[in-house]
């Protein structure tokens, strides 16, 4: 297919259609309504079920039931939503079910604003619901990658029984930009005999998150922490650009890392090494890779709109060896490159505090 | 000779006389024997008088009794 | 001798871990028998809620899915629009489905979803020892209404056949009670109806089930019965509040 101009949002969706999705559940939050849009128009017409819930709390509890009836399904929305969606991920997560969830992120706290932030971080990253659990959370950059990640998410999910988490943001979501969708591109088949689609000819199946007995529910959350660390050796992505020699690596993802990539543009301009490394997945973290490129006369900063979330993970990272800086805009404000670059300038003449 | 008859699960019953309230004809009672959950199971003990027609065991709530009846006589 | 009575196959051989007396069991067994009677078993996923029910997936010998509390409605809509010639049906204590679970079964209802509920009302929390549920009743003692409930506080028992039957979407909306063998068979009648009703592609239906919490209730399990019999049924009558095949009938 030749290249289209599309919203991010729109082009997710296409490309949730293409991978083969059965089910739609969502309900209705700004900045995300281009999804469910999408869907409502298409998915029905395409052999899929578009279903409307009454709230967030029961889309991905329908979620959770066609997930465990074998379906490639998803559900989007926007920060407080996901809030919402919080026990049902839990439960997914739990009953180790494949499924697709988009967070196109708002800020917060509270009812919050419209405009876009990366305020949900720690939520996507750490669990977010109740318990020892992760999600897959892939962060793309750009309309491509909203299209892209949205094909990965649902082999990961599949590969790895596992929640998969789309965090994007109200920019990358109405974004314009040409993307391109695989000619023929036919949804891998995935076998999956532990669905509960009637026990005809079998022994019956049981989607289940109850765990009583100690002994046995701690075995089996680690035999749930066990995948979650095969998860970080196979699957992390990442992308860096002018890192080798960079006296200042700018850390970001998303919206952030395009207005870190300009800024490092603008750096590199006036002569300063600048670098740029940028998480595609935020679980599983590029840990290693960004150690990898700690040293003492080298400093990173994160480009962030979150109060200082992500540079958590990157200090964890680099472990002492840099020190590591925060450049962030909050509320929905998005940083600019000259933002960063003044932060960048502070810390290379000495003025920065990490 | 009675019509009918019941077939207690010992293992199953919980003593809880549901069965026992629920038959019209006095055929069952708490029996001395123990299951190995401690409770004692209903017993008929007075066989005789069941006509099979499954009231204790559409009360017991646990599915102890299964109920056999004399077919209708045939030619 | 013909065995005219005996475990439906549609209940695993496990042992149920009810109290002796809760009347849980029996609304499994109704279950198993109108399953067993429609020859779905193969068919049929369960959905179990969570409350004293919670491991209904043990007991059900078809595919079961355990759903959060209160969300069994949303749990068994997101299966049947995917599987939609399987059939599919929630249990639900009076807690998950009246309480928590509101939003999810009044839309359910509202949708017309082609599921069957199994809706227990035993007018208390079981699970979670005894307090006081959106169904208990007024003056009714209980973990968190020690005093007995009343309406200054704690407002009015809820009626769900009562209330699920102002929506269009339901085909088939019936209150039916356990305490008496007469009841139980009638009871078992209704359940199957309400499977029937999916069968037929008629829409939502389900079956309340006036249930005991001896336990809870501080009563034996024979004066259990009689409580419910005096208590329960003024408060929730018995009868048939929707019945689409009624006005088609011949
Ligand atoms: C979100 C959530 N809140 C509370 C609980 C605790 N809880 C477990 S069972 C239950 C009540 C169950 O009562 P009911 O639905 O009436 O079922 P019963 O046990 O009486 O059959 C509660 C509140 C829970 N498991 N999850
Ligand atoms: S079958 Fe009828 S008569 Fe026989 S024990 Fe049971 S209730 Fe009594
Ligand atoms: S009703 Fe069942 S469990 Fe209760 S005493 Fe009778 S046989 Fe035992
Ligand atoms: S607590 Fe009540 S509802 Fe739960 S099993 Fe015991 S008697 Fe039944
Ligand atoms: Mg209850």
């Amino acid at each position: 297919m030749a290249r289209v101009l599309m919203k991010g949002n729109e082009a997710l969706s296409e490309a949730a259609i293409r991978a083969g999705l059965q089910a739609f559940y969502g309900y209705p939050i700004t900045p995300q309504n281009e999804v469910p849009g999408y869907m409502a128009e298409h998915l029905p017409l395409r052999g899929g079920v578009y279903l409307q819930a009454e709230s967030e709390v029961a889309a991905i509890n329908m979620v959770y039931g066609a997930a465990g009836a074998g379906a490639r399904v998803m559900t989007s929305s926007s920060s407080p939503g996901i809030s919402l969606k919080q026990e049902g991920i839990s439960y997914i997560a739990a009953a180790q079910l494949p499924c697709v969830i988009v967070n196109v992120v708002r800020s917060g706290p509270g009812l919050g604003g419209i405009q876009p932030s990366q305020g949900d971080y720690f939520q996507a990253v750490k669990g977010g619901g109740h318990g020892d659990y992760r999600l897959i959370v892939l962060a793309p950059g750009n309309v491509q990658e909203m299209a892209d990640l949205t094909t990965l998410a649902f082999d990961l999910a599949d590969k790895w029984r596992n929640p998969v988490m789309i965090l994007s943001d109200g920019i990358l979501g109405q974004m314009m930009e040409p993307v391109e969708f695989a000619e023929d591109q036919k949804p891998a088949k995935v076998e999956k005999p532990w669905a509960t689609t009637g026990a005809q000819g079998r022994k019956p199946n049981v989607v289940n998150t109850l765990d009583i007995i100690a002994e046995q529910a701690e075995k089996n959350l680690g035999r749930l922490l066990e995948k979650y660390e095969r998860i970080k050796e196979e699957e992390v992505r990442w992308q860096e650009a002018n890192a080798e020699d960079a006296d200042v690596i700018l850390v970001g993802y998303g919206t952030s890392a395009r207005v870190a990539r300009s800024a490092m543009e603008l750096a590199r301009k006036e002569g300063l090494k600048v670098g740029l490394f940028r998480p595609i997945t935020l679980f599983p973290f590029p840990e290693k890779q960004l150690q990898a490129l700690a040293k003492p006369d080298r400093s990173f900063v994160t480009v962030e709109m979150s109060a200082g979330q992500l540079i958590e993970d990157v200090r964890l990272a680099v472990n002492g060896m840099s020190p590591v800086y925060l450049s962030n805009r909050l509320g929905g404000m998005v940083p600019t490159p000259e933002d960063v670059l003044s932060k960048i300038r502070d810390i290379l003449e000495g003025r920065g505090k990490a | 000779m009675a019509r009918g008859e019941v077939l207690v699960n010992q293992e199953l019953c919980k003593e809880c006389s549901l069965c026992i309230t629920a038959c019209p004809h006095n055929v069952l009672r708490i029996g001395k024997s123990m299951n190995t959950k401690g409770y004692h199971p209903v017993e008929a003990f007075a066989p005789e008088r069941c006509t099979g027609c499954t009231l204790c065991a559409v009360m017991c709530p646990d599915v102890v009794l299964t109920v056999r009846r004399k077919s209708p006589e045939r030619k | 001798m013909k065995t005219v009575f005996e475990r439906p196959q549609a209940l695993t051989e496990v042992p149920m871990h009810y109290c002796p007396g809760c009347t849980h069991g029996i609304i499994h067994r109704l279950v198993g028998e109108a399953i067993d009677s429609l020859g779905i078993l193969g068919d049929t996923i369960g959905v179990a809620s969570v409350g004293c029910s919670v491991f209904a997936y043990d007991y059900f010998n078809c595919d079961m899915q355990q759903a959060a509390h209160g969300r069994a409605p949303a749990v068994a809509t997101g299966i049947k629009r995917v599987l939609p010639e399987k059939m599919v049906f929630t249990y639900q204590g009076d807690g998950d489905l009246a309480s928590i679970g509101m939003a999810e079964i009044v839309h359910a209802a509202a949708r017309g979803e082609n599921i069957t509920v199994v809706f227990v009302n035993n007018a208390i929390y079981g699970m979670t020892s005894g307090q006081m549920a959106p169904t208990s009743l007024i003056g009714q003692k209980t973990a968190t209404s020690p005093r007995g409930r009343t309406v200054e506080e704690m407002g009015y028992p809820i009626k769900m056949c009562e209330l699920l039957a102002t929506l269009e979407g339901p085909s088939y909306l019936a209150r039916v009670s356990s305490h008496d063998a007469r009841h139980v068979l009638q009871a078992g009648k209704a359940i199957k109806k309400a499977f029937e009703m999916q069968q037929h592609n008629k829409g939502f239906a389900m079956v309340e089930v006036l249930s005991t919490c001896n336990v809870n209730w501080g009563l034996s399990p024979v004066n259990a019965l009689k409580w419910l019999e005096e208590n329960m049924i003024p408060q929730y009558p018995l009868g048939v509040f929707r019945d689409v095949t009624a006005k088609e009938g011949n």
